[in-house]
Parts: structure tokens; C-alpha cells; sequence
């Protein structure tokens, strides 16, 4: 090859929140060793989370970037858009990039986060879909949905609904088609979910659960969708919203131990030496199971960029990862549903609830057997997520106060918090 | 050199919960009555019948989760006024901050539908100026660590004091305003022993220094100062010394050269003892502390005589300026630091600043600082200013101290204290107080 062999010190594989937070924690310790982030992305950095936004019009394309590039030359940070890593060769501290070149580092972080799952539905490779995890994604579904009059969005989770949220106000016809019994499933229960259902019916979409897509095939104006019960449905644009998954191709011979995600430590490091995994693509302690899991959220990411790059930096002051806490907020139709911590019931736990129908308050809160919160959840109800996540994570005992604690989490949690953590 | 920041500063003791702050926030910010848009929010503690308040109100943390979790680039941490800065235009509602922030101190103003935030009100916040009882301040002694950490570090980058002592941020202050044109006396105590004089032959100072005896700090400084003034140059007479060097041994030189007028400023770091060479009483002790000296056990219960009131001694000098400084107040410091250098250059300056001791006053290292401000807001010591033209008057209110047993149960060194001792402490401290109220009346009155 051509190319002159790059050696840098600390090389950061991706753009967003890890790698972001990565780079403020090796800077912190370690102001001038040599720093490059690589990200398969043409832009500055962004967050997959604003993409919705993007695409509903709420956020201007060129206003949601998270640096600029000042801050990548204040920092010495060689920013390379466009050189996604794609081949590690872990024995020799090479990563190969996908525009040719190598660089030699010291010390990397895998922070490449995650790519659209798609489902291996039987024809789905012959017709055109939409997928929602990248600026390009945004603004290319942004333009379809202006011309759509009948669209269909695959799953129900936060993007999917999103998605559809913006589709309905768009003025189409809209299908949610989710293969479980209920939407949200994983950040709300049947309740938050029933009121979620309700607010997009209200709103005109048609919301089918627990159906399964069989086949899809090419038409005129989009595609064909067959369920398993044998409905057929007609999309002029059709969104794939089923989840995300790490590419992690490029691990391939590398050493590195994945299984759904990279795996690591409570150090985010992963099986191999001088590699570190953090944000999405990772898998990390989970708090609740104390085993490795997915928690692909935004605030994890944080977390494990900032343990990540003060491990790679070799900062003394560096505290193990706890475990990840599900953490996850939704806005829909001018409503908010805040979900935080496991939506699990413990053994010996208990589950109180309280709904106000009129309202549409919705509040429950979870507790183990140990009178410790594990998860609170509330649709219209305000309370602070950080405080709730803090409550979670030092198991508080909320025994005493648990009457009062449910009848308003907001000023029992600050009353907690001013006593505990101030 | 990082910037430090202005800050809305809670004293939950003085705190009734009536709630004034969050009316005017709302005023302010909302122009509504309804305090549950206020962006302070004081919340009482579980139990009704205990008055004791807490709030929920941004921290402008050093370090923001907020804006870390924010995915639309909304949250601003701003550079100059430390100010976590919310930009509605690029917000998007998602609530993530909220999730974020662990103090509850970015929350949804569910009538507005967005997220809400103190943003100081540029700086001249209308919460604080609403609270009845003072509660509430706004604190910004950060403008004088902005102002000085762009004047040269007269000190060495590193020295060997005591965690969580006050006095590396007392000498560095202090040399940072006199400047390079000083020479420096240092006599045996606690000042030397972190390192002004130095290791392996060179000074612990960009400035001359040197190491007198205890007994002569003042004389000798004085003949140093005066040997300058003959060969025509002009330099900055300073000496650090502790209580031990300054009030005992050192006395008689120190009240020579106040009698004679030298032109220097004599700062006394008192820290209520020797407390470098092994904790052990000295004239400045208080009444009741445990020391080396004045040991604890079956029959002894700590010194048995008061402390001497130094700087009341000096004012009898009828020196040019003296004050007594506190590092829990640095305005206050600062104001006093440039009086007596100014009164420096005619006559005889003498500051006399109070430095809670960590290690032989037996206390977390965390807590020096909050050491000192008891140390006023009890009045054990008290803080004033005297010049032969304006008499003598306090710089801080001495109104309505606390019990001088907040102050005594902050430190270890008293935790052996018997009542009637407390009620002593307590006695001695109404009693000084007193004595130097009618000190101001007198100057009041000449």
C-alpha cells in the first residue's frame, strides 16, 4: 500500500455520545497524546436520538450537531468522517479503514454504535423501505413522508412511533404493524402502552399488534405486505423500525469476544488488550441482572465513553461502571411518558399503580423485596428521571415513605435527594 | 488558568419556607404567581414538625450531565459566566436532561410543555434579593479569583502542607497581590514548613526570601526594609508568621516595629498554636482546646487560660492599619489586604487572618473552610478593621451569631469539653464581643 502508516495514541472508532464523551475524558488527563476518531458518518457528530426531529422538521438539519470543528482542533482531535474501521487486527494494534488506509494506535475505543435490524422477512430485499438511524436516513424519509398518502411503519418501538407520530401529522394513512401484543413493549407496560394506542387512534392511525409480516413484494407504488393471518396492506412508504443491532463484522479474527454486543468490563474493556467498547454497540453489566446486556440509551453511552477513555488515559480517578439502569422518555401527541428502571417485578417485590382516567395520569412504581425502587414509570406524570435512576442506583429504602413517595415521586425524591446526595 | 464562577449560595438554617423566592423567580420567568413554574424550588423535610428546608435549583455543574445527555445540542455550558445555557430554538422536548440531572435541577414547566432551568438571571438572580431572611446569595467572590489567577504565582507549583489547609491559598493570594517587588520574612512556624524557604538550595518563592528566628522576624525585616529605602528602591516589606512567632517569642520585635512605625505589613497566620512543630499551645490558644500541652485526660481538660486578643493589642499600638481577615470570606480579605498594603508604605500595617488548622484542630480536610465561617457566624472571632483616623468598626455584622457550640462541635479538639466549660467559651465569646463593640462606640464618640 501507498499510504504511510499512521500511529496515533488513542483511536476512537465513531462519532456520537461514547466517543464524544471518550474524548473529554482522555483530554482531561491526557491533553496532548495524539487522538483520532474515525466514524463511518460524512458529518460532524450527532445524536441518532434528534433524528425523529429531523425528520418531523422540529430540528434543522444544520443546527444538530453536537461539535464543531473547532472543537475538534482545540482539542487535537484528527476528525476523519467517511473512514468507518473495517478490519481490526488486534495482535499487531492496526485497524484497517474502510477508505484504504491503517492507522497504528495504542489504545482503542469501539464506539460504532448500532445499525437498523432487519427483520428476514421473505421478499423484503425486493422492495424499497426507509430505515431511521442515520442523518441520511432522516432526511431522505423527511422528503418521502411529505408525498406519502398510505404508509406503513414496521414495529413499535421508539422510533417506529416517532416516525409515525410524524406521518400522521403529515396527513397520511397510517399502519403500525408490531409484532408483540402491544406497543412500546419494553419501556412501558399494557397501561402507558393503552394510552399511548389510544392517543394514535385518536389521531387516525391504525395500530395492529401481535401481527407478523409474512411476505413482501414490489408494487407500482411501494410494497405489499402479507400478514400471517393473511391481510394484506398496501404502503407507498414503508419504514423498518424493528430494533437495532451492532455491525460487528469487523471484530472478524480480531479476539474480541461478542454476543449480541461487544463485550466488556465494568472498565469497558473488552476481552482483548488495549480495546475498549462503549455506547450502543457495547455489552455491559446490566445493574438489575449483574450479567452483560444491551442497554443501547443515550445516557449509557455517556457513562461508558466517559469509564472508557479515563481507562484508556490511565486516570486514577476513574469509578467502575454500576451496571446499566434503563432510562428512556417519549413524547407523543403533546404528552410524556418517563420510564426508569426495570419494568421487572422482582421476587418478593411489589407493583403499585395509580391511574386517573380523567387525567391521564399514570404512575407505577416498582419495589423489591428489600423496599428498594427498581423502576418507576409514569405517562403525564412529571418526576425527576435522574433522581428516580439515583434512588435505583444507591438502594434507597423507600419502606418508610412509600405512601407519600407514590402520591408525588417529584417532591419526595427532592426531599430524598436534599437529605442523601446533596 | 480556568475560570471560576459567580453562584446562588443556600443556607438551609435560615431557611422558613415561606416560599418569597419562588414567587419572585415566577414573577421573573414566567410573570405568573404560580410557584410551580419557579425554577428554585424549596421543599420542606418529611416531617412537618421539623422546619428544616431543602432545595431543588440548577447547580451549573462544573461538569453537566445534562448536557451530555442532550441529543439536540440544546444545553450549553457558558465558558465565560458558568451558566448552563438552555437554547429553546434547538430543544426538542425529549426530556433527556431531566433523566440526566441527578439535583432535579433542570425540570419540566408542564404549563409551558419544555424543560425550565435557573440561568442566574444574567447574573442578578431575583430570587435572592426576594428572600426575607438571607437565606439566599448570590456569591461572587469568583470575580477575585478570575481577577488574580491572571497574576503571576509568586509561589512554587508545589509545597508540602497539610491536606485541606487554608493557608497555600492565603500565601499564593498574598504574594499574587503584593507582587514581585517584596522581600518575604518568614520565620519558623508553618509557612516555612510548607516550602517558602525553599529545598535544596533554592527558594520556595519567585521572590527573596528568608528565615528569621522567631524572636526577631520584625527587626530584622524592619533593617532589610530600611537598608532598600536608603539605596532608593522601592519594595514591599511582608512578613507571614504564625500566632506562635507573632504573639509569644516574636512579640517584643513585632511590637517594636509597630511602635516605630516601620514601613511593612506584618500578616499573622493564626492557626491557634504550634501547629508545626507538633500542635502545641501558644498564647492565641482558646480557653477548653485540646493541644499537646494542655492534654486530655483524667484530671486535665484542655488549656486552662484564654487566648490572647492579638490584634486588639495591636490597634493599642496605634498602627497605620490593623484588621482581622477570615479565608471564609475573601471580599472581606481582599478589601483588608489592599487597605494595609496601602498603610504599608507610610507606617505599620498588621492583618491578622484566622486559619482553621485540619490536623491539629481535628477536623475533616473537607471542611476548612466551613470551620472558618462558623468561627464568624458564632462571633469566636470576629471580623474588623481599625486605622487611627476612623477608629475601630466591624466588616461583617456580628448581629444574631449562632451558638458558639456550632462552632465547637465542627473540630475535635473541643469534643471533650464539659458543659460548664462550653458555658465559659460561650461567656468569653459575649464578653469579647462586647469589649470590642465598645471599642467602635469609643471611635464612634473620639
Amino acid at each position: 500500500m501507498d499510504r504511510a502508516t499512521e500511529h496515533t495514541k488513542y483511536l476512537i472508532a465513531g462519532s456520537s455520545h461514547a466517543a464524544l464523551e471518550a474524548i473529554n475524558a482522555i483530554r482531561m488527563h491526557d491533553p496532548e497524546g495524539s487522538l483520532t476518531v474515525v466514524t463511518r458518518d460524512s458529518h460532524l457528530p450527532y445524536s441518532p436520538t434528534v433524528l425523529p426531529y429531523v425528520v418531523s422538521g422540529k430540528s434543522a438539519p444544520a443546527r444538530i450537531f453536537l461539535r464543531d470543528e473547532d472543537f475538534f482542533a482545540r482539542n487535537k482531535v484528527s476528525y476523519r468522517p467517511e473512514s468507518a474501521l473495517k478490519a481490526l487486527h488486534a495482535d499487531e494494534n492496526t485497524a484497517e479503514l474502510a477508505d484504504g488506509s491503517t492507522i497504528v494506535y495504542e489504545k482503542l475505543l469501539l464506539a460504532t454504535g448500532a445499525s437498523p435490524a432487519i427483520p428476514p422477512i421473505p421478499g423484503i430485499d425486493t422492495v424499497s423501505y426507509h430505515v431511521l438511524r442515520t442523518l441520511d436516513d432522516a432526511l431522505k424519509l423527511r422528503g418521502a413522508i411529505a408525498a406519502s398518502k398510505q404508509a406503513v411503519v414496521l414495529g413499535a418501538g421508539l422510533v417506529g412511533m416517532h416516525a409515525a407520530e410524524n406521518l400522521v401529522k403529515a396527513g397520511a394513512s397510517v399502519t403500525i404493524v408490531e409484532m408483540s401484543d402491544q406497543l412500546t413493549s419494553g419501556y412501558f407496560d399494557k397501561v402507558a402502552a393503552d394510552m399511548i394506542e389510544q392517543a394514535f387512534r385518536d389521531a387516525g392511525a391504525k395500530i395492529m399488534t401481535g401481527s407478523r409480516v409474512v411476505r413482501l413484494e414490489p408494487t407500482a407504488a411501494g410494497a405489499k405486505l402479507t400478514l400471517e393471518n393473511g391481510t394484506t396492506l398496501a404502503a407507498d412508504l414503508l419504514l423498518v423500525a424493528t430494533g437495532v443491532k451492532p455491525e460487528m463484522a469487523y471484530l472478524n479474527g480480531s479476539g474480541v469476544e461478542h454476543a449480541q454486543g461487544i463485550l466488556v468490563d465494568d472498565r469497558m474493556q473488552t476481552t482483548v488488550t488495549n480495546v475498549w467498547a462503549a455506547g450502543d454497540c457495547a455489552q455491559a453489566r446490566g445493574f438489575f441482572t449483574g450479567t452483560q446486556v444491551m442497554n443501547a440509551i443515550l445516557p449509557d453511552a455517556t457513562l461508558q465513553g466517559r469509564v472508557a477513555g479515563m481507562a484508556m488515559a490511565g486516570d486514577p480517578g476513574i469509578q467502575e461502571y454500576a451496571g446499566g439502569v434503563p432510562l428512556n422518555t417519549y413524547h407523543f401527541f403533546g404528552r410524556h411518558a418517563i420510564s426508569v428502571g426495570s419494568s421487572k417485578v422482582p421476587e418478593g417485590g411489589e407493583v403499585v399503580t395509580r391511574f386517573d382516567e380523567k387525567t391521564g395520569h399514570y404512575l407505577k412504581a416498582i419495589f423489591g423485596a428489600d423496599g428498594c425502587l427498581s423502576g418507576i414509570f409514569g405517562v403525564n406524570e412529571f418526576f425527576d428521571g435522574g433522581v428516580m435512576a439515583q434512588l435505583i442506583l444507591r438502594r434507597i429504602d423507600l419502606t418508610p415513605l412509600r405512601d407519600r413517595f407514590v402520591a408525588n415521586p417529584l417532591a419526595v425524591g427532592r426531599e430524598i435527594m436534599s437529605q442523601t446526595w446533596r | 488558568m480556568g475560570r471560576a464562577y459567580s453562584t446562588i449560595a443556600f443556607d438551609p438554617a435560615k431557611c422558613d419556607g415561606c416560599g418569597d423566592c419562588m414567587k419572585a423567580c415566577a414573577q421573573a420567568k414566567t410573570g405568573t404567581d404560580d410557584v410551580a413554574r419557579s425554577r428554585i424550588q424549596i421543599y420542606g423535610r418529611g416531617d412537618a414538625t421539623e422546619k428544616d428546608f431543602e432545595l431543588a435549583l440548577c447547580r451549573q455543574c462544573a461538569d453537566p450531565k445534562c448536557v451530555t445527555v442532550c441529543p439536540a445540542g440544546a444545553l450549553n455550558k457558558d465558558g465565560t459566566t458558568g451558566v448552563i445555557g438552555w437554547d429553546a430554538s434547538k430543544c426538542v422536548d425529549c426530556l433527556l436532561c431531566t433523566v440526566g440531572c441527578a439535583y432535579a435541577g433542570i425540570a419540566l414547566d408542564e404549563t409551558a410543555g419544555h424543560v425550565s432551568k435557573c440561568d442566574t438571571c444574567d447574573g442578578n438572580p431575583a430570587c435572592v434579593p426576594a428572600c426575607p431572611h438571607g437565606a439566599l446569595k448570590y456569591i461572587t467572590t469568583a470575580n477575585i479569583y478570575n481577577e488574580v489567577g491572571d497574576w503571576e504565582d509568586l509561589f512554587a507549583p508545589g509545597l508540602a502542607g497539610c491536606q485541606g489547609c487554608n493557608t497555600e491559598l492565603l500565601m499564593r493570594h498574598t504574594l499574587r497581590r503584593v507582587g514581585p517587588d517584596t522581600v518575604l520574612a518568614t520565620p519558623p512556624g508553618c509557612v516555612p514548613g510548607m516550602g517558602s524557604v525553599g529545598f535544596n538550595g533554592t527558594t520556595g518563592t519567585k521572590i527573596p526570601v528568608f528565615h528569621p528566628l522567631l524572636t526577631n522576624t520584625a527587626a530584622m525585616l524592619a533593617g532589610i526594609k530600611r537598608q532598600y529605602k536608603r539605596v532608593g528602591r522601592e519594595v514591599q516589606a511582608l512578613a507571614i508568621a504564625g500566632d506562635g512567632g507573632a504573639s509569644d517569642v516574636g512579640f517584643q520585635s513585632l511590637s517594636g516595629a509597630a511602635e516605630r512605625g516601620e514601613q511593612m505589613l506584618f500578616m499573622v497566620v493564626d492557626n491557634e498554636g504550634y501547629m508545626n512543630t507538633g500542635m502545641q499551645r501558644s498564647s492565641c490558644t482558646p480557653y477548653g482546646a485540646w493541644t499537646s500541652t494542655t492534654p486530655v485526660g483524667e484530671t486535665s481538660r484542655g488549656k486552662t487560660q484564654d487566648a490572647k486578643n492579638l490584634p486588639l493589642i495591636m490597634v493599642n499600638h496605634r498602627c497605620a492599619y490593623v484588621a482581622t481577615a477570615s479565608t471564609a470570606y475573601m471580599e472581606d480579605l481582599y478589601e483588608k489586604l489592599d487597605k494595609a498594603i496601602a498603610a504599608s508604605k507610610t507606617g505599620f500595617a498588621y492583618l491578622h487572618v484566622y486559619s482553621p488548622c485540619t490536623t491539629g484542630w481535628r477536623f475533616p480536610s473537607n471542611l476548612n473552610m466551613e470551620v472558618a465561617r462558623k468561627a464568624v457566624e458564632t462571633n469566636f472571632v470576629m471580623l474588623w478593621e481599625y486605622t487611627p483616623q476612623e477608629g475601630l468598626h466591624f466588616t461583617k455584622s456580628v448581629d444574631n451569631p449562632l451558638p458558639v457550640t456550632d462552632y465547637l462541635k465542627a473540630m475535635g479538639r473541643f469534643r471533650h469539653l464539659e458543659p460548664e466549660q462550653v458555658e465559659h467559651i460561650q461567656k468569653k465569646v459575649v464578653e469579647n464581643q462586647k469589649f470590642v463593640e465598645r471599642m467602635t462606640e469609643h471611635a464612634h464618640v473620639g
